[in-house]
């Protein structure tokens, strides 16, 4: 068993634990400190937040990536991963100017308003979280304007369109209209997904990515996210 | 620690109890009129010594009618014992059955002259030549005691396999009459330590391979205690004829106390009223005799209350295991023999097609699970048969076994009990209070406990059905595994005292 915080971070992640009363993979975990309490430890003694992150939250989620590939782990292990990662990175936010770390960004994401299909949304949105960025969930059927406003506002650096209707789908490309009429559409990338969207249809409505599962949405994201920063 | 088979909770019945005692009643009614011909002399010997009106039937035949009085029949039923033990090479794959209880133990079985190899070879599109598929082609030819080998092997490592009835009958050039049974035990019993069960082809041999199994077991006592072989006799002809060589048989193995199945396998339509009323008083009147006839030849000799009605196909009048009256009369027997509390041997899963396919996966899986729900002790579930018990696939075995796992998934009881719905409350409310509102985080502690059932294993990648292959490469995956043969001093002396196995089923001194 690693002894030091950030091993033990590294492991938490690996073993999905957000908080010291969740049970992990393995027998006899709860109690000890989870994820959230460690990092909490790691901060007060002063560890940095570059190895925190690089080390701990992303040399956890990697593991957890390899073992999901090998068919170990199964979603809900990596998403229970993810969660903790994702928590972990709400107590960071605050550090992360100055740590040398950027920000990997933030992301908007929503499902279409007339459309309550929202479990695919979610889980989008843990992974995200767990692969580093700042959600912002606006929930499901939400208004075209309410999310023109959030862009506005939040100037995120992505915007996550999630339905599940063919006709909510179509909504997609009202919402890209509307971010071009307000003079938006420039700020943010926008990927879209959900059973019915397919590459053709992002393409067709002008969005910049489509993800047809979860790990191919972190996959689009990511790759959008390295055109950023080049 | 004896095999858990399947505990079926509630086991489903067609019959009510009122209906259950009209057939016993109509089955004595049929022992005494007609009643049973015999062809054998030393039955109505011993039937007669015991009550049974006896006369004698001119012809060329010798043949006696025989009648037997429901005092007869009943007292001879308390002596046959409640639980049956068959035991195995190894202790673990013991099978203990209770006549009052549904467990369900699943056998392989029966032997079949034809086994069916399986290749993949690999077709162009006549049109796109670029396109090609590969397909499962399956080719016919004659068992021999290589594949029988084979099959125990497989059959070894196949989990939801309880025992071995052998699946295939050896036809090599050199396997006579005589050295049929020795080599047929020997290569059975050397590549599978489950419970092995089998007919006799010859009764000169009984006393050899009850010899062969005394060596295994560690002695004569030893065999009494762990019964690693048992007998199944069909000594009843339907329509209610004692045959004369199987009941001699069946009588030898009762004098030597071994576990034996009492059989009967009328044929709706042609050899038994194809209504179900009618074929069930008659199958119950013919096995109930053969227990008879066992228990006054050795009282206490455990037996099994064997039923294989099947209904005739209208197009040939040759077997239709696959049809749903069939399943119907099974069920019904496994209900009947449980009214007498006497452990059933039932059959499900022989299917009518020549090769696995659509057809096959169908009449099968649906016998399957409906007799699997009655409750029999031993379900003779024909892993890997195909047209009718006359073919033998071991690719389909594979099959067999991955979905009567999904069978057993299925049998297993529901908790709900007020500690489980106090912790179903909590997560409810949880999961309620959250702004995601899912509840898969309470799935990982049952990832990996079995509380959940798998995908089905032979699930392709793509669009195509890859069942076959997978399953294909499951077989041979199995085939290499190992199993722990017969030891090597335990060989040498069955070599040494049981003439007639052929030398190159030693693994010791062949060289392979
Ligand atoms: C569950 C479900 C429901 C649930 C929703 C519960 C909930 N909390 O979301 C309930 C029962 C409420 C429901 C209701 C209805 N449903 Co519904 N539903 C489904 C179902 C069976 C599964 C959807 C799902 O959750 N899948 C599991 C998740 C994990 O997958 P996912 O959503 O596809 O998400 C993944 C990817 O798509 C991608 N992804 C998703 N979003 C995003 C976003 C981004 C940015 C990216 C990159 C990727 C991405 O990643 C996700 C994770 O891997 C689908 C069938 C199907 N095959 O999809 C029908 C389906 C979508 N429903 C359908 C219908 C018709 C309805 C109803 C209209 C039924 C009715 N008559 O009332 C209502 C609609 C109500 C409404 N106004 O929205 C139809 C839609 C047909 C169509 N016109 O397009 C479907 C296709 C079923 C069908 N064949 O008829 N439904």
């Amino acid at each position: 068993m690693p002894e030091d915080t950030i091993s033990l971070i590294q492991e938490n992640v690996i073993q999905g634990r957000v908080t010291r009363d969740d049970e992990g993979m393995d027998e006899g975990m709860v109690g000890q400190p989870g994820v959230t309490e460690l990092v909490e430890k790691a901060l007060a003694s002063g560890l940095s937040i570059k190895d925190i992150i690089t080390k701990g939250l992303s040399g956890g989620m990697n593991i957890v990536g390899q073992k999901f590939e090998a068919g170990k782990y199964f979603i809900p292990d990596m998403l229970a991963s993810a969660q903790a990662v994702g928590a972990a990175m709400e107590i960071l936010e605050p550090y992360l100017a100055g740590s040398g770390i950027n920000a990997k960004g933030k992301i908007i994401v929503a499902t279409l308003k007339d459309d309550l299909h929202d479990i695919g949304k979610n889980i989008v949105s843990i992974l995200l979280r767990g692969a580093g960025y700042t959600v912002k969930d606006l929930g499901n059927n939400v208004d075209i304007q309410v999310i023109v406003d959030a862009v506005r506002e939040e100037k995120p650096q992505f915007l996550g369109l999630s339905a599940l209707l063919t006709s909510t789908m179509a909504r997609m490309a009202d919402v890209i209209q509307m971010l071009e009429e307000n003079g938006l559409r420039d700020q943010v990338k926008i990927v879209v997904g959900g059973a019915p969207v397919s590459e053709e249809f992002a393409k067709s409505i002008g969005a910049d990515g489509y993800g047809a599962d979860g790990f191919q949405a972190i996959a689009v994201v990511e790759a959008l996210n390295s055109g950023i920063e080049n | 620690m004896p095999r858990k088979g399947i505990l079926v909770d509630r086991p489903y019945e067609r019959l009510t109890r009122e209906q259950v005692e009209l057939i016993h009643q109509a089955s004595m009614q049929i022992l005494t009129d007609p009643g049973l011909i015999s062809f054998n002399r030393e039955a109505v010997d011993i039937l007669h010594s015991h009550g049974a009106a006896v006369e004698s039937i001119p012809g060329d035949h010798q043949s006696w009618q025989v009648k037997i009085p429901e005092q007869v029949v009943l007292s001879a039923m308390n002596s046959a014992p409640k639980t049956v033990k068959l035991g195995a090479r190894n202790p673990d794959n013991t099978l203990i059955m209770h006549g009052d209880e549904p467990r369900v133990y699943l056998i392989t079985g029966s032997e079949t002259n034809i086994w069916l190899d399986v290749d993949f070879p690999t077709y162009v599109n006549k049109t796109d030549p670029t396109r090609e598929i590969r397909v499962p082609e399956f080719k016919p030819r004659r068992g021999t005691v290589d594949d029988l080998c084979q099959s125990a092997h497989v059959c070894e490592h196949l989990e939801m396999v309880d025992g071995y009835i052998r699946t295939v009958n050896i036809q090599d050039r050199d396997i006579t009459e005589d050295n049929k049974d020795v080599n047929k035990f020997f290569a059975s019993l050397n590549n599978n330590t489950k419970h092995f069960m089998s007919g006799l082809t010859s009764l000169k041999q009984l006393d050899n391979v009850v010899r062969m199994a005394e060596l295994i077991a560690g002695g004569k006592k030893a065999l009494e205690d762990n019964p690693i072989i048992s007998f199944i006799t069909c000594l009843v002809k339907s329509p209610l004829q004692f045959v004369d060589d199987t009941t001699e048989t069946f009588i030898e193995v009762c004098r030597r106390g071994l576990p034996i199945v009492v059989s009967s396998s009328p044929q709706a339509g042609t050899t038994a009223p194809i209504k179900e009323a009618g074929i069930m008083a008659q199958i119950n009147a013919e096995v109930l005799a053969g227990i008879t006839l066992g228990q006054l030849v050795n009282p206490g000799t455990p037996v099994l209350y064997g039923s294989v009605p099947v209904r005739a196909r209208m197009d040939t009048l040759g077997d239709s295991y696959g049809s749903v009256e069939t399943s119907q009369y099974n069920i019904d027997c496994v209900q009947i023999a449980r009214f007498y509390g006497i452990p059933n041997y039932s059959t499900s899963g022989v299917c009518d097609p020549k090769i696995p396919g659509q057809q096959s996966s169908i009449e099968r899986l649906f016998s399957d699970i409906v007799v699997t729900m009655s409750g029999p002790q031993f379900l003779h579930c024909a892993f890997g048969l195909l047209d009718c018990n006359s073919v033998f696939c071991l690719l389909q075995a594979v099959l067999d076994d991955a979905h009567f796992k999904m069978i057993e998934f299925f049998l297993r009881q529901p908790r709900v009990d007020q500690p489980e719905l106090e912790t179903m409350l909590k997560q409810i409310r949880e999961v309620a209070a959250t702004p995601q509102k899912l509840y898969i985080s309470y799935i990982r502690p049952l990832l990996r406990s079995g509380e959940i059932s798998g995908v089905y294993p032979f699930e392709g990648d793509g669009e195509a059905d890859d069942v076959f292959e997978l399953a294909y490469e499951r077989m041979k995956e199995l085939l290499a595994r190992p199993v722990e043969h017969i030891d090597r001093e335990t060989t040498a002396r069955i070599f040494e005292e049981i003439p007639g196995i052929l030398p190159r089923l030693n693994i010791y001194e062949s060289g392979s």
